[in-house]
């Protein structure tokens, strides 16, 4: 799933990790987007961590790249130390931030990284298939996606290994109409403001809210560049 | 023995410590307060921290532990419409020097006069530059003692009382930053950290505080720093140039007192994605002004420095980086010649780190290893980190600096007996 609503968003993430004794850990960051780059499917992110304390007020910066070939250029700033680190790009299946979701899930995989497949069709379902092309690259044998015939979103995600056996599943509880103009006009965008992922075989699981949800505020095309790294934009902070 | 002063430090700091922690001190939300119409909410965030670290062998010039403190540090940050302002200070009951310790970590104001500048001024911590815990053109004051006798990493970089001046164009980007009264580094004294002492002929440390003569007049011997940049296709380019002065005592005057000559620094370093990693590239000229000719066997001669480095994701949560460093001597014949007792230095000084660091546990355990080896120096320093996550606002380290070597004077083999292991527990709020 991709995100592209809106030329651009900025929002509030607050996460709760709970693990299978029931302890939990919490997330706060700001998150900034907008889309376009180089290319078509371009994006570039901003994500500002309030909380926990020793993260809050670092910055992570992302030139994603849709091209399979590229890699994303990631950037991490540590105000502590005024030090502008550039991240070697990653596992992409990897813990976001320690919690349930994955890097992945919060940029977005590309749907041209899988063969989707539409195996069933419910009254408010469209059940798809998702089989990745590059199985090597990723944990899951596949994935189905239960995608609302109205909204197009995807309401349930469920990764499974080898043998059918479901070990990861992504539920959307809360779609929300965020109300914006685009060029002028009237526009409502379906988001989703809470989820949850559930990890099955360690049993923890975390539920990430979304909210102060805004598209098309003209964030300005130089805004993701070392200079509001180091001085995350006001749209970042408030 | 003034321990009882310790514990009372260590009590007041503790008193701190409850009144932030259980209060959650916030400006008050009034709608009649003018401040509050104007300034955001202050946000108030800080630490308790308790670190004691010991040698892992005798020092006959040092006490036996590294690193014996409480610390409380507290920031306050705010901001108007055009303006943001930040302090953060720590306190800290200090076993070493058997004193109550303050350092303003930051102090500053920040704005945005013009679209295009960005402007910084007070006490700030500043870095720039393409190395991983090696710098070439960052010239802004490190502290090497809180480094090595076992502090958070955060403390390596010392605050400037600058001005820093940013202007963002179409052609390139450009950071001005002027220190108005020379900021040395927090380099070895003697007092934490026991240290070849040329003048000495051999190892001191606490008995033989070097005395030193530092440029301090305001205004007069001032620094200048300026970083050019460009990013093109995400490879970042900088041109940087210093003047200023040796960071770090690099001579002696007639009398046999440490001084800080003047120093100028000419470099360039680019950045960017190599195959599945990244590269980064950084050269250097120490132009040593007050030697310039290499004949002045009391002043440091002109340097280059190299850079080359590569770090990649091996696996999950898995980094890896390694760098190779050179300092290469200018004019060696001269300083050979010139060369008044003592071992000689090598033209060519080489060092590789390598860098390994794991994420475990859901990310709330890393563990990491920093190391530093001169195969021209044959010596070698050691730092490896276990850093836990409790829980979100508390966190516990346990760590070692190792120090190893073959002859008593090389750069990582003077801190030979300072080898430590160290553990702390933090709890921020």
């Amino acid at each position: 799933m991709t995100l592209y609503q809106g030329t651009d968003m900025k929002g509030r993430v607050f996460m709760i990790i709970t693990d299978n004794q029931e302890r939990t850990r919490e997330r706060e960051f700001s998150m900034l987007r907008k889309n376009g780059g180089d290319h078509d499917g371009d994006q570039k992110f901003f994500t500002y961590f309030q909380s926990p304390a020793d993260v809050r007020k670092m910055t992570f910066m992302v030139h994603k790249h849709a091209g399979l070939e590229r890699e994303d250029d990631r950037w991490l700033y540590m105000p502590g130390l005024d030090l502008v680190k550039r991240i070697a790009a990653g596992d992409k299946r990897t813990s976001f931030v320690g919690s349930d979701f994955l890097y992945e899930d919060i940029s977005g995989r590309s749907p041209e990284e899988d063969i989707h497949e539409l195996i069933e069709t419910t009254d408010d379902y469209y059940i798809v298939k998702n089989i990745p092309k590059k199985p090597g690259s990723v944990e899951f044998e596949y994935y189905t996606a239960h995608i609302d015939k109205t909204t197009f979103l995807p309401m349930k995600m469920e990764f499974y290994k080898k043998n059918d056996r479901c070990y990861r599943v992504i539920e959307n509880m809360k779609v929300e109409e965020i109300r914006s103009k685009e060029n002028g006009n009237r526009a409502t965008y379906p988001t989703v403001t809470v989820s949850i992922a559930r990890d099955l075989d360690s049993g923890s699981r975390t539920e990430m809210i979304f909210s102060g949800v805004a598209y098309n505020i003209g964030l300005g095309k130089n805004l993701f560049t070392e200079r509001y790294l180091r001085r995350p934009p006001r749209e970042a902070i408030r | 023995m003034t321990f009882s002063r310790i514990t009372k430090l260590s009590s007041v700091i503790l008193l701190l410590f409850v009144i932030f922690s259980e209060s959650h001190i916030y400006a008050q939300d009034s709608e009649n307060n003018p401040i509050e119409l104007f300034f955001s909410q202050v946000e108030v965030n800080g630490f308790f921290e308790a670190r004691a670290g010991y040698r892992t062998q005798n020092d006959p010039f040092e006490k036996d532990e590294s690193v014996m403190e409480a610390r409380f540090q507290a920031e306050f940050f705010t901001y108007t419409d055009r303006t943001e302002f930040k302090y953060k200070g720590d306190v800290w009951a200090d076993g070493i020097t058997e004193k109550g310790e303050y350092d303003t970590r930051e102090a500053w104001i920040f704005f945005r006069p013009a679209g295009f500048t960005d402007v910084k001024i007070g006490r700030q911590v500043l870095t720039w530059g393409t190395g991983d815990l090696v710098f070439l053109n960052d010239l802004f004051p490190k502290d090497w003692q809180s480094y090595f006798i076992g502090r958070d990493k955060e403390y390596l970089k010392a605050p400037s009382d600058a001005l820093k001046a940013s202007f963002f164009t179409y052609l390139a980007d450009i950071d001005l930053i002027y220190t108005p009264k020379f900021d040395p580094d927090r380099y070895i004294t003697g007092e934490h950290i026991s240290h070849w002492n040329g003048n000495a002929g051999g190892l001191t440390g606490r008995d033989a505080i070097a005395a030193t003569d530092r440029p301090d007049t305001w205004f007069r011997d001032d620094e200048l720093a300026l970083r050019v940049y460009k990013n093109i296709h995400n490879y970042e380019l900088a041109l940087y140039g210093y003047f200023g002065f040796w960071k770090r005592p690099a001579g002696r005057d007639a009398s046999g007192i440490s001084i800080f000559p003047e120093l100028n620094v000419y470099g360039a370093s680019a950045r960017g994605q190599v195959g599945r990693g990244i590269g980064n590239i950084e050269i250097a000229y120490y132009h040593s002004r007050d030697d310039e000719n290499g004949e002045n066997p009391f002043i440091d001669n002109s340097e280059m420095r190299f850079l080359i480095g590569y770090t990649q994701d091996i696996a999950r949560d898995f980094n890896a980086s390694i760098q190779y460093y050179v300092e290469y001597m200018l004019n060696y014949d001269d300083y050979r010649d010139n060369l008044s007792g003592g071992p000689a230095r090598d033209e060519n000084r080489h060092v590789i780190t390598v860098q390994v660091t794991k994420l475990l546990m859901n990310q709330n355990l890393e563990v990491s290893l920093s190391s530093y080896y001169s195969p021209s120096d044959r010596d070698a320093y050691l730092r490896p980190i276990v850093h836990y996550k409790y829980t979100d606002d508390i966190t516990i380290d346990i760590g070692a600096n190792i120090f190893l070597g073959k002859d008593r004077h090389t750069f990582f083999s003077q801190f030979e007996n300072n080898t430590n292991i160290y553990t702390s527990l933090r709890y921020s709020f």
